[in-house]
C-alpha cells in the first residue's frame, strides 16, 4: 500500500538532493519527477497541479534553492503537502447518537458489503453493539453476502423481503436496534456503476428514512481517474461525510486517497487492508504520510502490538511482559526470545509486509518480508531458535561456534543459516536502538538526511562494528 | 478465422457503446475540440488523456506517434495513432474459444460479465454453461444461481469453501455430456499480490486442460473501466500466473473511459474482445476498436 508511490517519490527526492545544493533548475526537474510519481499513483490531474503548486511554493518560500539542507526541508515540505492534501489530522466517526447511523455509499463492486462488516467487526471490538442492515435490493444474493458475513462476526443483521422499500427497510431496521438495545446502525446500500435517477432516488429515501449522521463513501484503491467525479456524484446527493479506501492490500498505490481527500474535500477515515474481517484500519493522513516517505508508521505499529498481545482480555501481567520487551528492544537488547515472540505475534499483527513497512526506513523490505515467508523461511528461523537454550536465547553473545553446530544440527539446517540469524539479530539491536530514540527523523540524520537510505536493510558499517565489540566483551565476560 | 456469431458487433452493439463512454463532460473531447487546427497543443491534450488513465508512457506514445502521423486536425492524428496502438483486433483463433475463464481482482464485475457472456451466447442460439467456482466470496454462488436463472442458463455449482478446480472438472464432465457450449466460469476475485491465490489459478487453469484437452479456452481478465494505473500491474500478473488471452472493460458506462486499456494494449499486447456499458444483461458488446476510440475521444467525428 501506498509503496510505488513513496519509491517513486524518494527516488525523486534523492535525485533532488543528491548533490547537496540544488539548483533552480534542479527543483525543476525535481518537481517534474514528483508529477510524473503522483500521476503514476493516479492522482487526479487537478489535485497533481493543485499539490506540486503547493510543493513549489513553499520551496521558493524556504529558499531551498542553493540554501543547505535542502534534502531534510524538502522532505519536510513534501510531507506537509501530502498531510495537507491528505486531510490534515483526520477525523473519528461521530456516533453520539443512539442508535448511530452509519450509512455506506458507493459505486458497484468497491466492497460495501464487506467493508460494512470489517466496520461492524471494529466497532464491536471498540465496546459498541452493532447491527447490520441490508438494504441493496439490487443485487441478488447482496443480502446473502451480508448476513454470511455477519455470522461469521457474530452481528445481527436486519433483512427484509425482495421488493421492500429501502425507506422501508432503514426505518424498521432503525426501530428494531432500538428495541434490541443496540447502538450503530450500518446500512449497506446498493451499488450502482452509474448515478442514474433511481439510485439517487433510492439513497435520498434512505436518508431521509434514517437520516444518517455518518454517510461513508467505500471506493476501491485502484479507481484512477474518475475517482474524483465518483466522489463529486455522491457529494450531490448524500454529501459523504468520510471515505473508506479499499482493497489498500494489492499493489495499488493510493492515489484516489489524495484525490478525493484533497480534491473534493472529503477526509478517509478507514482504509481496507486485507480479506479478513479486522483487516480495516484507521487512516491517519500524518501517519500515511510518514508510509509514503518511509518515514515509518511506528504509532500504528504499537497499536497493533498492543492490541494483538494484550488484548482485552489478557490480563496486566501481560501488559507488564509486553512493556519490557518493547523497552529491551529500543534499548538495543533484544533477544533470541522477543524475536521469537515477535515472529509467532506475526500473525496476530496482520500481514508482515504492513508491519515492516511501519518500521521507519524498513518500507524497501516489505517485499523480501513476504518472500521470506511464502517460502517457509519464518518456520525455519523457530526451528534454529528453538534449538538453542534458554540461555543462549537470551544472550547471543554466548553462540560460540560449537555451539553454533549443535543448533545447526538440532535444528536441522545449515550452519551459515545459523550465522545469518544471529547476524541479523544483530542488525535489527542496531536498528531499534536507533529507532528508540523516539525521533524517527533522527534515523535519518546520520545519512545524507534522507529516509530510504537503508531500505535495503544495510547497516552503516560504523555501527555494526561498535555493536560486534560488544558482543566480543560479552564472549569475555 | 471466420468470426462466431455471438461475438460479432451490430450496429445496436456500437451505438450503446458510444452512448454508455461518450459523454459530454470528456475532458479530452474538449481538448480536442479546440484543436481542430492540424497543430494543437500537444500539452494539453497530454494532460487530457491522462486524465482519462491511459497512463505516462502510453500517453508519451500515444503523442510521440500522433506528431509523427498525418491528419487534418489534432483529433485526426490522435484518432489514427490510438487506432494504431490498439491494432487490429479481431484476427485471432480465440474467436473460436469454446470455454471462457473469467480472473480478475475483487469487485470489477466478473459474475455479472459471466452472466451477460451466457445471456448473450444464448440470444445468439447457442447453449451455454455457467460455472459458479467462485466458492470463496459470501454468496458469490447464489448471486450467479440467480443469474442464471433469470438468463435461463443452466448453471454448475461450486461448494462454498470448496476447491473451485473441482466444479470445473464437473462442469466440463457435463459440458461434454450434454453438449454445452460454450462453458463459462466466473472464479474467486483476488488481489494479483496474493501469491497462493495466483497460483490457484494456474491450477485452474491446468485442470481445464486436462479434462477438456480439445476445447480451445480463452481466459479473460475483466478490468474495471475506473481503474488507473494498478489495472496496469493487475493484467502484468495475471497474465504472468493464468495466461490471459483478452480483456474485458466493464463499468463503461460510469463515466471512466477505460484509458488504461491502452495501456495494456501497448505494454503486454492483450487485445480488448468485450466491454461493459450498463446493468441490462445485453450491456455486454464485442469490442470494436474504431467505436472505442471514437468513445474515448468524445464521440464520432463531426466537426
Amino acid at each position: 500500500m501506498f509503496d510505488a508511490l513513496g519509491n517513486s517519490l524518494r527516488a525523486s527526492l534523492r535525485r533532488l538532493t543528491g548533490s547537496g545544493r540544488i539548483s533552480a533548475a534542479d527543483l525543476e526537474s525535481g518537481l517534474a519527477d514528483i508529477r510524473t510519481s503522483l500521476i503514476g499513483a493516479d492522482v487526479a490531474m487537478p489535485v497533481v497541479a493543485s499539490l506540486l503548486e503547493r510543493v513549489a511554493d513553499r520551496a521558493r518560500a524556504s529558499e531551498i534553492v542553493g540554501g543547505l539542507g535542502a534534502g531534510e526541508r524538502m522532505l519536510g515540505i513534501l510531507h506537509t503537502a501530502l498531510t495537507e492534501t491528505l486531510g490534515g489530522s483526520g477525523r473519528e466517526l461521530d456516533l453520539r447518537e443512539r442508535p448511530a447511523t452509519i450509512l455506506l455509499l458507493g459505486v458497484q463492486g468497491a466492497g460495501k458489503t464487506t467493508t460494512a462488516a470489517k466496520l461492524a467487526y471494529r466497532l464491536a471490538k471498540e465496546g459498541r453493539r452493532p447491527m447490520l442492515v441490508a438494504a441493496d435490493p439490487r443485487r441478488p444474493a447482496a443480502a446473502e453476502q451480508l448476513a454470511t458475513l455477519a455470522t461469521a462476526i457474530k452481528v445481527p443483521v436486519h433483512r427484509e423481503p425482495i421488493g421492500t422499500s429501502v425507506a422501508e427497510i432503514g426505518t424498521r431496521a432503525i426501530a428494531s436496534a432500538r428495541r434490541l438495545g443496540l447502538d450503530v446502525v450500518i446500512i449497506d446500500s446498493s451499488g450502482r456503476t452509474t448515478l442514474d435517477d433511481e439510485l439517487l432516488q433510492e439513497l435520498r429515501d434512505l436518508r431521509n428514512a434514517t437520516n444518517p449522521r455518518e454517510r461513508l463513501l467505500v471506493l476501491d484503491a485502484a479507481t484512477g481517474q474518475s475517482a474524483l467525479s465518483i466522489a463529486e456524484g455522491f457529494k450531490s446527493v448524500a454529501e459523504p461525510t468520510g471515505l473508506i479506501l479499499s482493497k489498500l492490500d494489492g499493489d495499488a498505490r493510493g492515489g484516489a486517497a489524495l484525490s478525493i481527500a484533497g480534491g473534493a474535500g472529503i477526509p478517509v477515515v478507514y482504509m481496507g487492508t486485507g480479506e479478513r474481517p479486522d483487516a480495516l484500519e484507521r487512516f491517519h493522513p500524518d501517519r500515511i504520510a510518514n508510509r509514503i516517505l518511509d518515514m515509518g508508521d511506528l504509532a500504528t505499529l504499537a497499536e497493533r502490538v498492543r492490541d494483538a498481545e494484550i488484548g482485552p482480555a489478557a490480563g496486566a501481567d501481560a501488559e507488564v511482559r509486553a512493556k519490557a520487551a518493547e523497552a529491551r528492544a529500543l534499548r538495543g537488547g533484544m533477544t533470541f526470545d522477543d524475536l521469537l515472540g515477535q515472529l509467532r505475534q506475526m500473525s496476530s499483527l496482520g500481514p508482515i509486509g504492513q508491519v515492516v513497512k511501519m518500521i521507519p526506513g524498513m518500507g524497501g523490505m516489505a517485499q523480501q518480508a513476504e518472500a521470506a515467508v511464502a517460502s517457509g523461511e519464518l518456520t525455519r528461523t523457530e526451528a534454529i531458535i528453538l534449538s538453542m537454550t534458554p540461555a543462549e536465547r537470551r544472550d547471543p553473545a554466548l553462540l560460540t561456534l560449537p555451539r553454533r553446530r549443535r543448533i545447526a544440527a538440532g535444528a536441522g539446517r545449515t550452519i551459515e543459516e545459523v550465522n545469518r540469524l544471529i547476524k541479523r539479530l544483530d542488525e535489527m539491536r542496531t536498528l531499534m536502538r536507533r529507532a528508540g530514540g523516539g525521533d524517527p527523523s533522527r534515523l535519518m540524520g546520520g545519512g545524507a538526511g534522507l529516509p530510504g537510505k537503508h531500505a535495503g536493510g544495510r547497516i552503516p558499517p560504523k555501527a555494526s562494528k561498535r555493536d560486534k565489540r560488544a558482543k566480543k566483551g560479552g564472549k569475555r565476560r | 478465422m471466420k468470426l462466431a456469431f455471438w461475438r460479432k458487433s451490430s450496429a445496436d452493439d456500437e451505438k450503446r457503446v458510444v452512448e454508455a463512454i461518450a459523454p459530454a463532460s470528456n475532458p479530452l473531447a474538449k481538448v480536442l475540440r479546440r484543436f481542430t487546427a492540424p497543430e494543437p497543443n500537444w500539452r494539453e491534450i497530454e494532460e487530457a488523456l491522462l486524465a482519462n488513465d491511459v497512463g505516462l508512457a502510453a500517453t508519451t506514445a500515444l503523442i510521440q506517434s500522433a506528431r509523427d502521423s498525418d491528419g487534418t486536425s489534432g483529433r485526426a492524428r490522435v484518432r489514427t495513432a490510438a487506432l494504431q496502438l490498439l491494432g487490429d483486433e479481431t484476427s485471432d483463433a480465440h474467436n473460436e474459444a469454446d470455454v471462457v475463464l473469467l480472473v480478475g481482482v475483487n469487485g470489477v464485475g466478473k459474475t455479472t460479465t459471466a452472466a451477460k457472456l451466457a445471456a448473450r451466447a444464448k440470444g445468439s442460439g447457442l447453449s451455454p454453461l455457467l460455472v459458479a467456482a467462485d466458492t470463496f466470496r459470501a454468496a458469490a454462488i447464489d448471486q450467479l444461481r440467480a443469474l442464471g436463472v433469470r438468463e435461463g442458463v443452466e448453471v454448475v455449482e461450486g461448494r462454498p469453501g470448496g476447491d473451485p478446480a473441482a466444479a470445473i472438472h464437473d462442469a466440463l464432465t457435463l459440458a461434454a455430456a450434454r453438449s454445452y457450449s460454450p462453458v463459462i466460469i466466473d472464479t474467486a476475485g483476488r488481489m494479483q499480490t496474493r501469491s497462493g491465490l495466483m497460483d490457484e489459478l494456474s491450477k485452474i487453469r491446468r485442470v481445464v486442460t486436462k479434462v477438456a484437452p480439445t476445447r480451445t479456452v480463452e481466459v479473460l481478465l475483466v478490468l474495471d473501466g475506473t481503474a488507473g494505473q494498478n489495472g496496469l500491474a493487475q493484467a502484468r500478473e495475471f497474465d504472468a500466473s493464468a495466461g490471459i488471452d483478452g480483456i474485458v472493460l466493464t463499468k463503461l458506462d460510469s463515466g471512466a473511459r477505460g484509458g488504461v486499456a491502452l495501456a495494456v494494449r501497448r505494454e503486454l499486447g492483450l487485445p480488448i474482445r468485450w466491454i461493459g456499458t450498463g446493468e441490462r444483461p445485453t450491456d455486454l458488446v464485442p469490442f470494436a476498436a474504431e467505436v472505442f476510440v471514437d468513445g474515448l475521444l468524445g464521440g464520432p467525428a463531426d466537426y
